[in-house]
């Protein structure tokens, strides 16, 4: 999802996360508030914690919205950690259903069928 | 500043929030309104998680410009959105996001919008005219929504035929009543969506 992005990261720049959220050349856009993340490897004793806690939450597939509540960070700077899990292929981004001008009507009617039986 | 504290850092979604299907994705609706209107009650009421928050740094003007180390600049606004989730089927996850009370801020986070299915317009009877901006930004945005009153017990009750033409609404656009802190009004507001959007795309294809 991240690999076209020209700058995912710049190296050798030691500012605080909450710096890199307002930067520029961030990967915001390749995640979506709903992207359904699943972990593809285990943490390691070495990765940042964040990232270690984002493995471990997301063994069960969970959106960047959710992840982003659990860490308590900013949705941004999440897409900054995700970015680097991806691109170590550590988790697996899942889009989420594309929605066109007008939905699909088979879409329409299974969240119509799934409301009906809440 | 960032950072939680490790117990929050550590801590992940409670074990009957975890179980989302592998090979599932997501889909969201957005639920806007004025400061305190019910967003986040409604959001509750059909969530089968707790509503968790998410946030998002804003910065208006100074976008790419302000990069002071240390220092969040001034422009900076954090906007918090509160949400929640329906398990529609196992290929099928329904997010639905409160937008912050503070209307300016909605549009600013592009991401809230963009894919989202549409929009519930949730109204308090007694200051509809925080509803005009979000209508006409929505309108604009070419994102369908359909309008909820939420009934507060001490609102004044009008008919909705009369409500429709305070907000200026067209007809075609759905108009209903619905009760926040009730499962089953908010299920059918989100219904009156769903419908609405196979009629517009039954329009589109015709």
């Amino acid at each position: 999802m991240t690999s076209d992005n020209p700058k995912p990261w710049e190296e050798g720049t030691p500012v605080p996360l909450y710096v890199i959220t307002g930067g520029e050349g961030t990967s915001a856009k390749a995640f979506d508030l709903v992207t359904l993340i699943a972990t593809r490897a285990e943490p390691e004793p070495s990765m940042q914690p964040e990232q270690a806690s984002i493995l471990t939450m997301c063994a069960y597939p969970l959106s960047v919205a959710e992840v982003s509540a659990y860490l308590s960070l900013p949705f941004s700077v999440v897409t900054v950690l995700l970015s680097q899990l991806v691109d170590d292929e550590r988790v697996e981004a899942i889009a989420p259903v594309p929605v066109a001008a007008f939905p699909d009507r088979g879409l329409l009617e299974a969240v119509i069928h799934g409301l009906r039986r809440l | 500043m960032d950072y939680g504290d490790s117990d929050t850092l550590r801590a992940g979604p409670r074990v009957p929030d975890l179980l989302l299907p592998h090979g599932a994705r997501g889909v969201k609706v957005v639920v806007v309104g004025g400061f305190g209107v019910g967003k986040t009650t409604m959001v509750g009421a059909v969530s089968e998680i707790q509503p968790l928050t998410t946030e998002e740094r804003m910065t208006q003007a100074g976008v790419g410009i302000d990069h002071n180390p240390g220092v969040s600049g001034k422009n900076t606004t954090t906007v918090a959105m509160d949400f929640g989730r329906i398990s529609i089927n196992e290929e099928l996850i329904l997010y639905l996001f409160g937008t912050p009370g503070q209307e300016r801020f909605w549009f600013l986070w592009n991401g809230i919008f963009e894919g989202a299915l549409g929009a519930v317009v949730l109204v308090d009877t007694r200051r509809i005219e925080v509803c005009f901006e979000v209508i006409t930004r929505l309108e604009d945005r070419r994102v369908p929504f359909v309008v909820a009153v939420n009934t507060f017990p001490e609102a004044p009750q009008y008919p909705l035929p009369e409500l429709r033409t305070a907000l200026a609404l067209s007809d075609s656009v759905p108009l209903v009543t619905c009760d926040a802190r009730d499962r089953a009004s908010c299920r059918d507001a989100l219904l009156s969506l769903m419908v609405y959007l196979c009629t517009l795309a039954a329009q589109e294809t015709a």
